[in-house]
């Protein structure tokens, strides 16, 4: 695996593990306590996994890679969903050994319609599709003008983090928050918050290039 | 955080190696995975049953595995679905060539993991088929939500969807069946105390010495309300009261009952529990066939129980009190 690859989904996966307490926190508020101990978890398994794929350059096969990791190691609603998405992003990246700004965009298109796919959810329903979903947007927006993948991305987080914010003002009807009815809302959901921290790890890991 | 533990990674892996020494004569290991299935596969002809979810809740599910119940069940991480892997694994294990039967606690993770198992065995053209249980009334059941939680009326599934595979019903009918249990089980719980996720190390939610927490979830999800604690009488009565406005039951009506300790609850208050759970249900002209009193589907150390009230049939009633071997439950 080319050594660019391998650090940027380590840079997301480092990420993660490193704020497990803070993505835990946000789940015990509102659901069962595990988001961050699910997701540290996958992505400490996606690290071993790494380690053997050293010589692949072919984006999607590693990220196809990532997908299964994480459905076999997560659990949870987090589980199926973020590798579903990772499997279905695999498509579009498939044979590519460098991105651009469109086939990120499909990438994103992909990965939300399989979470969209799996978890039955929309948008507005307090779930990690409230952060992706406007972060894809942005993206597109700024596709459209002609914007580089930074910039692009640059989009994406900010309307991503509007996104994470945006899931405090309503109540969960989809996942283990939506027991809560009306006491769910006031709360950030920990899935879109590790959205949208990925997506962000993503943003700065390029920038330091 | 307190606990007999070596190290928090380990928990799941340990209790199962365990649990087979302990229960070599009902249930063995699938190499390699965090699946227990009967020590002896039962012969062709038989509808196999699959249960699992998060770990914690022990004796659920590996407990109940063995004749008249479970034929395997998959440990997740505590609190945590099962991955597809392991959930596939447990169905190739116990297939018969009749079919499996997945039996799923209402939870979108479960639901999801569940959902792509039987996405992989289908591919392999094993027969697999799931019913959900969302027997907990603490929780709405709207049309725009997920439905309600899966807790200790599933133990209630396990026992008579397990009777009616072992009498060798097709998949079909041990479906109606475990369906018709569900359809007509109700449950609801509360919490004195919490309890702590190995991996977390320290308390899920937090109560005041005084407090408790009315209808809690089976992983610490919030329950409807929290209050100052009362009696035992007053807090049954209250629990009772919810379970009945959602399943009327008319005088006469036959009932099986299960008092569910959540892990640390003494048996001594369970049986307080009951003797109030007793008189209320004799008060309505409700007369109880069958009671379960003891620790089924637990919560790590959680202080506290839920009361979990079966409309019985004719059918019902005798599957329910079939005979079980496993290690959890031994009925004659
Ligand atoms: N149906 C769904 N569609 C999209 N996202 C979901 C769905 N259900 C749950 N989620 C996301 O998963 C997160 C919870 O993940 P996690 O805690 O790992 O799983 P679990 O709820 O099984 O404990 C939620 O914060 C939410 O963003
Ligand atoms: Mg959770």
């Amino acid at each position: 695996m080319s050594g660019e690859l391998y650090e940027v989904i380590s840079a997301v996966g480092e990420t993660i593990i490193g704020n497990r307490q803070m993505l835990t926190d946000l789940d015990a508020a509102i659901g069962d306590g595990d988001h961050g101990i699910n997701m540290a978890r996958g992505f400490e398994a996606v690290k071993a996994k790494l380690q053997t794929l050293e010589t692949e350059s072919d984006i999607g096969k590693v990220l196809k890679t990532v997908g299964m990791t994480l459905i076999s190691s997560v659990g949870g609603a987090a589980g199926p969903l973020y590798g579903t998405a990772f499997l279905r992003a695999a498509v579009p990246s498939q044979g590519k050994t460098e991105l651009d700004v469109e086939t990120i965009g499909l990438m994103l298109e992909a990965a939300i319609a399989g979470i969209k796919e799996r978890g039955k959810a929309t948008t507005g329903e307090k779930t990690m599709l409230d952060a992706l979903v406007p972060a894809y947007e942005a993206f597109q927006d700024g596709a459209k003008t002609g914007k580089s993948v930074i910039e692009c991305l640059e989009l994406a987080c900010e309307a991503a983090q509007q996104g994470v914010e945006f899931t405090k003002t309503i109540i969960a009807t989809k996942g283990r928050a939506s027991y809560l009815g009306e006491r769910s809302r006031g709360h950030q959901d920990p899935g879109a918050t590790s959205s949208y921290i990925m997506l962000k790890a993503l943003l700065e890991h390029l920038r330091r290039q | 955080m307190k606990k007999v533990i070596n190290v928090p990674e380990q928990v799941v892996e340990e209790m199962l190696q365990g649990m087979v020494l302990a229960h070599s004569q009902y249930v063995k290991r699938v190499d390699g995975f965090e699946v227990l299935v009967r020590a002896k596969k039962p012969g062709a002809g038989k509808v196999a049953l699959v249960s699992g979810g998060g770990s914690g809740h022990e004796p659920s599910h590996a407990g109940f595995v063995g004749r008249g119940m479970l034929d395997g069940a998959v440990a997740g991480a505590v609190f945590t679905s099962p991955t597809p892997d392991q959930v596939y694994e447990a169905v190739k294990a116990v297939d018969n060539g009749k079919g499996v039967l997945l039996i799923i606690k209402n939870y979108s993770g479960d639901v999801m993991n569940f959902e792509m198992a039987i996405e992989m065995a289908n591919a392999d053209g094993i027969t697999v088929d799931k019913v959900i249980v969302n027997d907990d009334v603490a929780v709405e059941n709207s049309t725009w939500t997920i439905g309600r939680r899966g807790i200790a009326g599933t133990v209630l599934v396990h026992k008579i969807a397990g009777a009616k595979a072992e009498a060798g019903a097709e998949l079909e009918e041990v479906k109606r069946i475990a369906d018709k249990v569900i359809h007509n089980v109700r449950s609801m719980g509360m919490a004195l105390d919490s309890c702590t996720v190995p991996a977390a190390g320290k308390p899920s939610f937090v109560l005041e010495e005084n407090e408790i927490e009315i209808g809690m979830g089976i992983h610490g999800e919030p329950g409807t309300h929290r209050e100052v604690l009362r009696t035992a009488d007053e807090i049954t009565d209250h629990l009772v009261d919810k379970i009945l406005a959602d399943m009327p039951l008319a005088v006469g009506q036959e009932v099986a009952v299960l008092i569910n300790g959540l892990g640390a609850t003494p048996l001594m208050e369970l049986y307080i529990v009951n003797r109030k759970v007793a008189a209320l249900l004799k008060e309505k002209g409700l007369h109880i066939a069958k009671t379960y009193v003891g620790n089924y589907m637990t919560s790590l150390e959680m202080a506290g129980f839920s009361i979990s009230i079966l409309k019985l049939d004719s059918e019902l009633k005798e599957l329910l009190l079939a005979p079980a071997d496993t290690p959890a439950l031994v009925q004659f």
